[in-house]
């Protein structure tokens, strides 16, 4: 018995200072090899008495067993002591840069584009086109303003031809015109696109974007018009209360007409939206004028309802603090980059419309 | 539209301050643009002091004099009046006053070798008196804390400037703009004094308007003012002119200017003596001409209205007058004019003729026809009361009689517009004090328009006079109906959005340029397309319609590159043209990238971008957006601006005609002919349009879900085939041995040359093949392969590689 104390104490005694696991491995076949020490005494066990076989039986085991346990032990903590080296050896500066980012952005007036279909979809209204290139029927006549009309010469006009019969809308309006000679009331739209007058400063492009809106039901009346706005104006610009002031005005396609001015403030530097007292301007609207209705086949003593246009760049430029409209449309590299919209973020309601 | 609030007052009687009338005036439509002095050539002359005087070195009765005009540092002027000296307060003109005596620009100049930075003023240059020796000598008690003030005090009244909209002429003039501030409580509308003008003789000028089918002009009014003085204006009068931001002239066209702008009636007065004989009011015949006031002889067209006499043309009726029946210092007889001119025929001729007058601006809109007496005894009374003069009896010649309008009005009609409601009784008072007269018929409101409102022709226009000057912060803020007709965006505009976001996430940033282009550079691009000439473009650099947005793209491009970027990838989505009617326009996105991929990469090898760089963009694009990559088939036949041999196109099935894509690098030829330097660039197009519209959402048109456990094997095989054979065609003649067995076919390999013969390629291609119902042994999987290699070398003439 004393004998395998020993031969358990003296084995132990030597894996612990091992740290080679081929040589562990030696021992433990020196142990438990065919010839194995410990082998060899399981066979001693055949030829003793019963009684001693059973205690040296447990004895023998327990020997067995914490020799074993030992070594795996023991092959662990060299196995891991040898990946530690091996991983150490293998470490790399995770400062170097990652692999080139190719960042895309959106364009300001796409992403505004997406803001305000998203809010107009919220209520119900759905999203129509027109071309760019439109007659003019389309866009001044059937719009109540005929040809002798002063208020054509607020539009400055490119014509496609000499008989100034084919034009670049100068405004969102024709697609009414075609929305509701194409269909029947009721109609709830709003359209986006691009639009062109020619003239080009500082704070005017020649082309720029506007969106149309058009509400006609049975009895949508001004006060529609005036909620329609407003719950617009503040999601919009994402502001609780929103000081909005309805001026009257004149547009031949509408009557009653009216522009819209917001308040704002300077606030170091910057404008702040919906409070202070100043006005800005920032869209006209109106009461659809029977004429219009007449023009389009919708009866105006049945059907009436409302319009509005709004300047889209301008918009974009009072919520993004973005000061010159000219550069919209440069294609700066660094102004696209700086502000321009990450792909993903994608204008909703549920997980609010900007970041 | 300009005027004074003392003018205002002239019309209206009222207890509103200044502010509370700009409110009100905002707020009743007759949007004010500013209220603020007119600025006065004046306001640079400040007061200042000499504070050092000494004698000019080259000129012995010249001083230089340091100045001190309250500013930082003291200026140095030359100087000549002997009164010059130390200390002395005087005035002082900065480079680019103008001097009042004699309207000259001052600038800085160098007197006798030294420069004089303004000028020191004498009485009789600022035409305080005629006192010319020296200059002006300010009282030290009452100037000597005003240095750097301004010396002439603001004397000028406050400007108000309307931004009047198209229709509503009435308020072209102050009485009308009156009339609207008393309709909205702003005071009381003062009641025309009844003139008692002494009348003597008749008009004896015959006065015929030619009765024509263009005639432009109705009512042809006038007097003749005999023995008249014509002089400067007096002071009040030169005040109103210059309020209006315009030139005193004489007294004679300021009245009539005056008139024009209080009751917005257009007058014209002629020097009598100068019209031969008589005047004749007919429509003019091509080739015509006349020296107008502006100074400029205009050629007339047929059928403009001209007022005449026997020499020939005057002058254009309600647009200008003539230089040679113009009235000057000298005139003593005139001929008053105030006439009824059709807008139709203003604006025509007006247009043609390119002329815009303060005139034609109102006769455009619509002067009120019942106003030619009043013009007439108005301006009489004052050219008679500042020039004299006798003033014959009124003549007014007429081929057309004025009809009222009138509208029945249903009260109901506010209410159902406005969508709140105004009592009867407060509804009637404001018609009343607008103009209208007002009679009832049982619920029905009869209402006779003034004369002066030609933009009133029906009952929604009477909506917008209750609703405009009873308030519009009336009108309730209803809460939006959230009803939905149809859904937001239809297929192509979800598209849109899909693939305007899936490229801008491969890394391009979006642009948006002008729908225009420069014809030198869009005739690269535009294929077949018939170009798109605008008849007035904003430049000559962007005369047409862009048939592909590609132009403005690498035009874009290139200024970025110019910038020194060296990377770039951008994008557009938006119309090209492919003709010039409504509707004869693509959606396409068109993307350009250059330069080089993981350029100064420390772990990657730069390389340039290249056509498969694109191709992947655009077809995972496509695949994001909803096409199925299995369906995607690719041709190498692409537009001309492409590189011939490295680019393709983008097909949905295999029998469409039309591409829905195409990519590639960019034809050599275009990028040195826009001289665009660059390592590397390629582009590629979509056209959304062309993308058919699956019948089905995507939701619905998947395919059942199956999947096989079952072992799957690899097999790779290369073939040595003709050059030219497409790796395409290849891969569909393996895929076609078994649909079911064979799950994908990769190409890993191309090679050519070494141990390949000449006209050859090596392809090299890993086929899966899994069975869905069991493990395949050898011996399928051999039949499988024998099958494969069968027939790609009988369908496309390869050879196994050995």
């Amino acid at each position: 018995m004393s004998d395998i104390i020993k031969i358990k104490d003296d084995y132990i005694n030597k894996l612990n200072t091992e740290n080679n696991v081929d040589k562990v491995n030696n021992i433990k076949s020196e142990l438990f090899g065919k010839n194995g020490i410990i082998s060899n005494e399981f066979k001693k066990l055949g030829l003793i008495s019963v009684e001693e076989r059973k205690k040296l039986a447990s004895d023998l085991n327990n020997v067995k067993d914490e020799l074993q346990n030992k070594i795996s032990i023991k092959i662990q903590e060299i196995e891991t002591k040898e990946i530690n080296l091996k991983l150490e050896k293998e470490k790399i500066d995770v400062t170097l840069p990652e692999r080139d980012i190719e960042i895309g952005k959106i364009h300001p007036v796409s992403q505004v584009i997406d803001e305000i279909s998203s809010i107009f979809s919220e209520i119900g209204f759905s999203v129509e086109e027109g071309p760019d290139v439109e007659n003019e029927y389309n866009n001044f006549t059937a719009l109540n303003t005929p040809d002798n009309h002063p208020a054509r010469d607020m539009h400055d006009t490119f014509y496609l031809d000499n008989n100034k019969e084919l034009l670049l809308r100068t405004h969102t309006s024709p697609v009414q015109v075609r929305t509701m000679l194409k269909g029947k009331p009721p109609f709830k739209i709003i359209a986006p696109g691009r639009t062109y007058r020619s003239d080009s400063d500082q704070t005017h492009a020649p082309m720029f974007h506007q969106v149309e809106g058009l509400h006609i039901d049975e009895n949508i009346n001004m006060g529609h018009l005036k909620g329609c706005l407003n719950y617009f104006i503040k999601e919009f610009f994402e502001v609780d209360k929103i000081k909005m002031r309805f001026r009257p005005s004149h547009f031949p396609f509408t009557e009653p007409s009216a522009e819209v001015d917001i308040g704002y403030e300077i606030k170091n530097g910057k404008i702040v939206i919906g409070e202070g007292n100043k006005w800005l301007e920032i869209l006209g609207c109106g009461m659809v004028h029977p004429n219009v209705l007449k023009n389009v086949k919708v009866n105006p003593s049945k059907y009436q309802g409302y319009a509005f246009g709004i300047g889209i760049d301008r918009l974009g430029m009072l919520k993004y603090g973005i000061n010159d409209l000219r550069a919209f449309f440069e294609t700066d590299y660094r102004w696209l980059s700086h502000f321009g919209f990450d792909p993903l973020d994608v204008p909703s309601n549920y997980r609010g419309l900007s970041r | 539209m300009k005027f004074t609030v003392d003018w205002l007052k002239n019309h209206l009687d009222t207890k509103f301050n200044n502010n509370q009338i700009i409110d009100k005036l905002t707020n009743i439509g007759l949007e004010v643009e500013s209220f603020e002095s007119s600025t006065s050539e004046l306001d640079t002359f400040i007061v200042a002091k000499i504070i050092n005087a000494k004698t000019h070195p080259n000129a012995d009765r010249l001083k230089i004099c340091d100045v001190d005009i309250g500013s930082e540092k003291t200026i140095e002027v030359v100087c000549g009046a002997p009164n010059a000296k130390n200390g002395l307060l005087t005035v002082y003109a900065p480079p680019g006053s103008i001097i009042p005596k004699n309207q000259m620009k001052l600038s800085v100049s160098k007197i006798r070798g030294v420069t004089s930075y303004g000028m020191l003023c004498s009485e009789s240059e600022l035409l305080l008196s005629n006192e010319s020796d020296g200059i002006l000598e300010l009282k030290n008690n009452k100037y000597a804390n005003k240095i750097g003030e301004k010396y002439f005090k603001k004397t000028s009244e406050k400007v108000i400037d309307l931004s009047i909209t198209p229709n509503r002429p009435d308020c072209l003039g102050v009485r009308g703009i009156a009339r609207d501030l008393s309709a909205a409580g702003a005071g009381k509308l003062k009641i025309n004094k009844k003139s008692n003008l002494k009348y003597r003789g008749n008009q004896n000028i015959n006065v015929t308007i030619k009765k024509e089918k263009a005639q432009g002009c109705t009512t042809f009014g006038s007097c003749l003012i005999k023995g008249v003085t014509n002089k400067e204006s007096p002071k009040w009068l030169k005040d109103k002119i210059l309020s209006l931001g315009q030139k005193p002239i004489s007294a004679i066209v300021d009245i009539t200017n005056y008139v024009m702008f209080d009751l917005n009636r257009p007058l014209h007065a002629y020097d009598a003596d100068k019209i031969d004989n008589e005047i004749i009011v007919r429509s003019s015949s091509k080739g015509e001409s006349f020296e107008a006031l502006d100074n400029k002889k205009y050629i007339l067209e047929n059928d403009m209205c001209v007022i005449s006499d026997r020499s020939g043309v005057l002058g254009l009726g309600g647009i200008i007058g003539g230089t040679r029946s113009g009235t000057e210092y000298s005139t003593k007889n005139i001929l008053l004019e105030s006439a009824y001119f059709l807008p139709r025929s203003i604006r025509k001729t007006s247009k043609q003729l390119n002329i815009d007058t303060d005139a034609k601006f109102r006769f455009e809109r619509g002067i009120d026809p019942l106003s030619i007496e009043e013009g007439l005894i108005k301006a009489s009374e004052l050219i008679k009361q500042i020039c004299g003069g006798e003033i014959s009896n009124l003549d007014v010649k007429k081929i057309e009689n004025y009809k009222k309008t009138i509208i029945n009005f249903d009260p109901f009609l506010f209410e159902k517009t406005t969508g709140f409601n105004v009592e009867n009784k407060e509804l009637i008072k404001i018609l009343e004090k607008l103009g209208f007269n007002v009679s009832k018929n049982k619920k029905i409101l009869k209402l006779v328009i003034p004369s002066w409102r030609p933009d009133i022709t029906q009952p929604i226009d009477i909506v917008e006079e209750i609703v405009r000057i009873k308030g519009y912060e009336h009108i309730n803020t209803s809460e939006p109906i959230k009803t939905r007709l149809k859904p937001t965006l239809n297929y192509y505009q979800k598209l849109f959005h899909f693939l305007q976001r899936s490229v801008a996430s491969k890394g391009y940033l979006e642009t948006v340029t002008w729908s225009f282009t420069d014809s030198k550079i869009n005739q690269l691009f535009k294929e077949n397309d018939e170009e798109i000439p605008i008849v007035n473009p904003i430049s000559s650099d962007l005369n047409v319609l862009r048939n592909s947005i590609f132009p403005n793209l690498l035009f874009y491009l290139k200024k970025n590159l110019d910038r020194g970027f060296k990377d770039i990838s951008l994008f557009e989505i938006g119309p090209a043209f492919k003709g010039k009617n409504p509707g004869d326009q693509l959606t396409v996105i068109g993307a350009v990238r250059a330069g080089k991929v993981s350029r100064l990469s420390w772990n990657d090898k730069e390389r340039i971008v290249d056509t498969f760089d694109v191709k992947k963009d655009v077809i995972q694009s496509l695949c994001e957006a909803g096409i199925n990559k299995d369906d995607i088939i690719i041709d190498d036949k692409t537009p001309s601006y492409y590189h011939p041999g490295k680019s393709g196109g983008v097909y949905q099935n295999k029998n469409d005609k039309n591409a829905v894509a195409y990519f590639g690098e960019i034809h050599p030829n275009i990028i040195k002919k826009l001289d665009i330097k660059t390592e590397g660039l390629v582009i590629f197009e979509i056209c959304l349009d062309c993308i058919k519209e699956s019948k089905q959402k995507i939701k619905d048109s998947k395919s059942e879900y199956k999947f096989s456990d079952f072992q799957k094997s690899e097999r790779d095989f290369a073939f040595i085939i003709n050059k030219n054979f497409k790796s395409q065609e290849l891969v569909n003649i393996i895929k076609s041995v078994d649909n079911k067995l064979i799950k994908s076919v990769k190409v890993f390999d191309v090679f050519e040359g070494e141990n390949i013969p000449e006209g050859k390629k090596s392809l090299a291609v890993n086929v899966t093949i899994q069975s869905e119902e069991k493990t395949l042994n050898e011996n399928n999987l051999d039949n499988i392969n024998k099958l494969i290699i069968s027939s790609v070398e009988s369908k496309s003439g390869a050879k196994i590689r050995s």
